[in-house]
């Protein structure tokens, strides 16, 4: 890498400026950074946290690739591609996801080059675990804090480049609006320090948005604090679509809790660990006494090939049915996740996800089991992006310029964010790898087009940059002088409450409604909200309720694509419409952002089925 | 779970500072008690509802959070003297071990406060960029996989490798000030983590130069305050006691090559 040249004279935001932004600094945006250097160009990198505190060090159980073991028992990369088509419930565009489960064992190589401490077999190979959606092992992992390890491999080698000067990082900057030039071409963004509350613009040849999912939208989720889809929404606002806006996955075991629900990783399952209600509605018993015949594994029992390790969604409504049925335990809203009868060895691989449930509910899952939740999870759907396949539709062009652009040329969107892979429902431990492998392969495009757009020699002229500054500005004038009466906070929680119920595991489309009038009323307060501090320096308060007015209008664009979609598919389910409707809905929601009626309009677009032709997603459901 | 009385109000005094040039001062907030609040549940309630105890309208608190399930290491602050992060502080326990329902918060002493809570730790992280923490792969292309390592080392590697820059450890060391050098037990700790990697040990002898410097190990008084602390049970001491033994190999190696 140190010996890459750069192309152009390093003008950090200069006119004629050589520089990449990338905003987001998790998996996707590290690795995007890393590549976009490599392929010799200069790099910001903005983050709202220092990098290496991303949400992704949340990931616990593992990431997913085709390996040696699970090859010699007949699995391929193929068969890891049709299982995510499968997953997805073929929502998913097939020559990405051919790419990415194709580059995925190579993914694995790299990180174990950079010192991974992935898990080790007696010989020293490296160990895997189940995972849900799969009847194969091939699933790596580091303990029970996969993202971790493999976020700080990522945060290593950009700390390398940072020394060797190819990145600069930003951090404790917040990503506020996409600068467009008249032709509507991205040239750079707007950015606010959260510290002194400066805010500049920085121009980029182009601009890569990492800034991973939306779960704050819901109030409680098992995401970070800072996931709050804002950073998408403004992109949406300034004319980027959304793809897929409705899909939402919500997790099967989480630590139901006042400030978040806790995930409890699908690994604990993956190594064995086994979900059951007592047989007996409302039986008063600790869960040890109740003896093994009036136990009811009700996953197993119905799904008697994959059992415990169904995808997310469907164990999620089985869960969620037998509460509602009144097998909860103790007739409540939990289930018990047992690890107890687990070997002593399996358990220690899991240890980092004891110690959280431990921690925050004083049980120790080794001896009792867990209590858990479904809880909002993972944001499926995002900014909509393109892609140039190859001639026989497996996979991507590599380096082709639009690989995972938005319908804005030179504004990209990678990871999380991006609503490409995973179609309606994403597998478990695949999401590391689709983050990891937008920032590798796609990496490429972006260092590509941005050569192109410099030997062009276009770039933003200094008064456009002062036109978005300016506008930006304004907004926080307006904020802070709304001399309005109601509490952010409140809206917020207003708002996770009404989604939360009406838009998560069932869809009633009375419901829906309902809310979408609470959702109208909380943006008619959001307009008259107030800021408990109008300081100018740290101003969190002003940061949170920006955020606010984007995830009013990303829940907009959620709800409303769930009441149009009327059919079931993946983790949308819709009890009027239980069945998944191929020639109405085998098609991408299109979010498009009216800014005069300040509202989404929806527009369908065909999915494609090049490689495999949708089939019944049953997962051998005996009924 | 809280054995004796639960109370009806909790107070939280507050040692707040309004940016990095001013003078700190106290202020404290009521909220009422639920159960399983942890210190980030009030601090967000305190955030909604910003007046104090005296009634006075007030800026909401500054603290930095993210993960909220004590991985990130964003929410680290002193509670009841203590550093620990505050998502994984549960008001239940914390009733419990010292019976009184105020409570107390400040931010932490060895870094500048940036406001309130806030502490700026970027010296942690300019620490491990002196150290080379990284394995220097030739780059990101298709080269087949890394070394194979036992499962013992990769335990032990895999115990190193959570540190997730808290700053504990760097609180509780005597050694350790807001303006020496000395790069503490998380860098120290990190070095070793690369060097026990067959690819990252390529770069020893230039961790160990960095960590004979001024503000390198020989500065630690072997107090083992930070052991103690680390919320991620990191092995600091033995890793100052590995370093300093590869730190005396590498001084007579220099010694008998000239190097
Ligand atoms: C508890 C949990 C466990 C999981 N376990 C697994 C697992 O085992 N396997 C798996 O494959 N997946 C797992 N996932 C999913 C996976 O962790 C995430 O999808 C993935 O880490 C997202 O990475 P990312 O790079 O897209 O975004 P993130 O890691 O979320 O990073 C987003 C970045 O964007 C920045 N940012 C956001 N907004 C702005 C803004 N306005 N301005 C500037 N910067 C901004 C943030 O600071 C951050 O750096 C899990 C998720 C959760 C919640
Ligand atoms: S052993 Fe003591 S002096 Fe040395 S780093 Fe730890 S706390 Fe500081
Ligand atoms: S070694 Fe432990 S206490 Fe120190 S920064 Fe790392 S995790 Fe925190
Ligand atoms: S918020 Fe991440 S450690 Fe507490």
């Amino acid at each position: 890498m140190a010996n890459q040249t750069t192309t152009g004279p390093d003008t950090q935001g200069g006119v004629g400026s050589d520089r990449v932004i990338i905003v987001g600094g998790g998996l996707a945006g590290l690795a995007a950074s890393m590549r976009v250097a490599e392929a010799g160009m200069k790099v910001d990198l903005f983050s709202m946290v220092p990098v290496k505190r991303s949400h992704s060090v949340c990931a616990q159980g593992g990431i997913n690739a085709c390996n040696k073991v699970a090859r010699q028992q007949g699995y391929s990369e193929w068969q890891h591609f049709d299982e995510t088509l499968y997953g997805g419930d073929f929502l998913n565009h097939q020559p990405p996801v051919y790419s990415m489960t194709h580059w995925a064992p190579d993914i694995i190589d790299l990180f174990d080059r950079m010192g991974v401490p992935f898990n080790r077999t007696k010989e020293g190979q490296r160990d895997l675990r189940m995972f849900g959606g799969s009847l194969f092992k091939r699933t790596h992992f580091a303990g029970a804090t996969t993202g971790q390890q493999l976020i700080y491999a990522l945060d290593e080698q950009v700390r390398r480049c940072e020394v060797e000067g190819s990145v600069t990082k930003h951090e404790f900057w917040e990503f506020l609006w996409p600068v467009l030039d008249d032709d509507g071409v991205c040239r750079g963004i707007v950015a606010q320090d959260m510290r002194s509350m400066e805010i500049r613009a920085f121009r980029g040849a182009a601009v890569v948005m990492a800034t991973g999912g939306n779960g704050l939208i819901f109030g409680k989720s098992t995401n970070s604090v800072i996931c709050t889809g804002g950073a998408a929404a403004r992109c949406y606002k300034a004319g980027a679509w959304l793809g897929n806006a409705e899909f939402i996955q919500v997790h099967p075991t989480a630590i139901p809790g006042e400030d978040k629900c806790r995930l409890m990783s699908e690994s604990a399952r993956g190594e064995g660990g086994r979900v059951w209600v007592p047989r007996k509605q409302k039986d008063p018993r600790h869960p040890n006494e109740i003896p093994e015949g009036e136990r009811w594994y009700f996953l197993e029992e119905k799904y008697p090939g994959y059992g415990n390790l169904v995808p997310r969604d469907i164990a999620t409504r089985e869960l969620f049915w037998k509460c509602q049925e009144g097998y909860g335990v103790h007739g409540g809203r939990m289930v018990y996740l047992d690890c107890t009868a687990l070997p002593d060895a399996t358990k220690d691989k899991l240890a980092g996800i004891f110690e959280i449930y431990e921690k925050f509910t004083g049980d120790n899952p080794r001896d009792v089991a867990m209590k858990i939740f479904p809880a909002v999870h993972y944001t499926m759907g995002g900014m909509y992006t393109t892609y140039t396949a190859e001639d026989d539709s497996k996979g991507m062009k590599h380096g082709a310029l639009n690989n995972m652009m938005t319908n804005i040329p030179g504004l990209y969107a990678f990871g999380e964010v991006n609503y490409q892979y995973h179609g309606g429902t994403r597998l478990g431990a695949n999401a590391l790898l689709s983050c990891t492998f937008d920032g590798l392969f796609c990496g490429l495009s972006v260092a590509n087009y941005a050569k192109e757009q410099i030997s062009a020699g276009k770039s933003a002229s200094d008064s456009l940059l002062q036109k978005y500054v300016d506008q930006e500005n304004d907004k926080v004038t307006k904020l802070s002088e709304n001399n309005g009466k109601f509490n952010p906070y409140h809206i917020h929680e207003k708002l996770g409450d009404e989604l939360t119920d009406s838009c998560t595991v069932m869809r009633e489309q009375k419901r829906m409604e309902q809310a979408y009038d609470v959702l109208c009323d909380l943006k008619e307060q959001y307009a008259q909200v107030k800021l408990s501090d109008t300081g100018m320096w740290t101003n969190q308060n002003l940061s949170f309720t920006r955020a606010l007015g984007d995830m009013l209008a990303y829940g907009e664009a959620i709800l409303l694509g769930a009441m149009q979609r009327e059919e079931s598919r993946g983790s949308h389910y819709r009890p009027d419409f239980p069945e998944r409707n191929d020639e109405r809905f085998l098609k991408t929601t299109i979010a498009k952002y009216d800014v005069l009626n300040d509202r989404p309009i929806l527009e369908y677009e065909d999915v494609p089925q090049p490689l495999v032709e949708p089939r019944a997603r049953t997962y051998g459901k005996v009924d | 779970m809280i054995k004796s009385n639960k109370p009806k109000t909790l107070t939280f005094k507050i040692k707040r500072q309004d940016d990095p040039k001013s003078e700190p001062y106290w202020q404290a907030f009521d909220m009422p008690y639920r159960p399983s609040l942890n210190i980030i549940s009030c601090l967000q309630y305190i955030a909604g509802h910003a007046t104090t105890t005296g009634g006075k309208d007030v800026a909401p608190v500054v603290w930095e959070c993210s993960c909220l399930e004590e991985v990130c290491g964003s929410c680290t602050m002193v509670i009841n003297g203590r550093a620990r992060q505050s998502c994984s502080a549960l008001v239940d326990e914390i009733l419990d071990e010292t019976g009184d329902t105020i409570i107390t918060l400040e931010p932490m002493s060895k870094f500048p406060v940036v406001r309130d809570l806030w502490v700026d730790r970027s010296r942690m992280f300019e620490n491990l960029k002196k150290v080379k923490g990284w394995v220097p792969i030739d780059g990101t292309h298709k080269l087949g996989e890394g070394p194979q390592e036992s499962p013992e080392q990769q335990d032990m590697r895999y115990a190193l490798s959570r540190c997730m820059t808290c700053g504990c450890c760097l609180e509780a060391c005597p050694q350790f000030t807001i303006d020496n050098e000395f790069i503490g037990a998380q860098a120290i700790s990190q070095a070793r983590y690369f060097n026990e990697h067959e690819t990252g040990a390529t770069l020893k002898d230039e961790r160990l130069d960095a960590l004979s410097e001024v503000g390198g190990v020989s500065d630690c008084g072997n107090a083992q305050n930070c052991v103690k602390v680390c919320p991620k049970d990191i092995p600091l001491t033995e890793s100052i006691a590995a370093t300093g033994r590869q730190l005396t190999v590498h001084h007579i190696k220099k010694f008998f090559t000239g190097k």
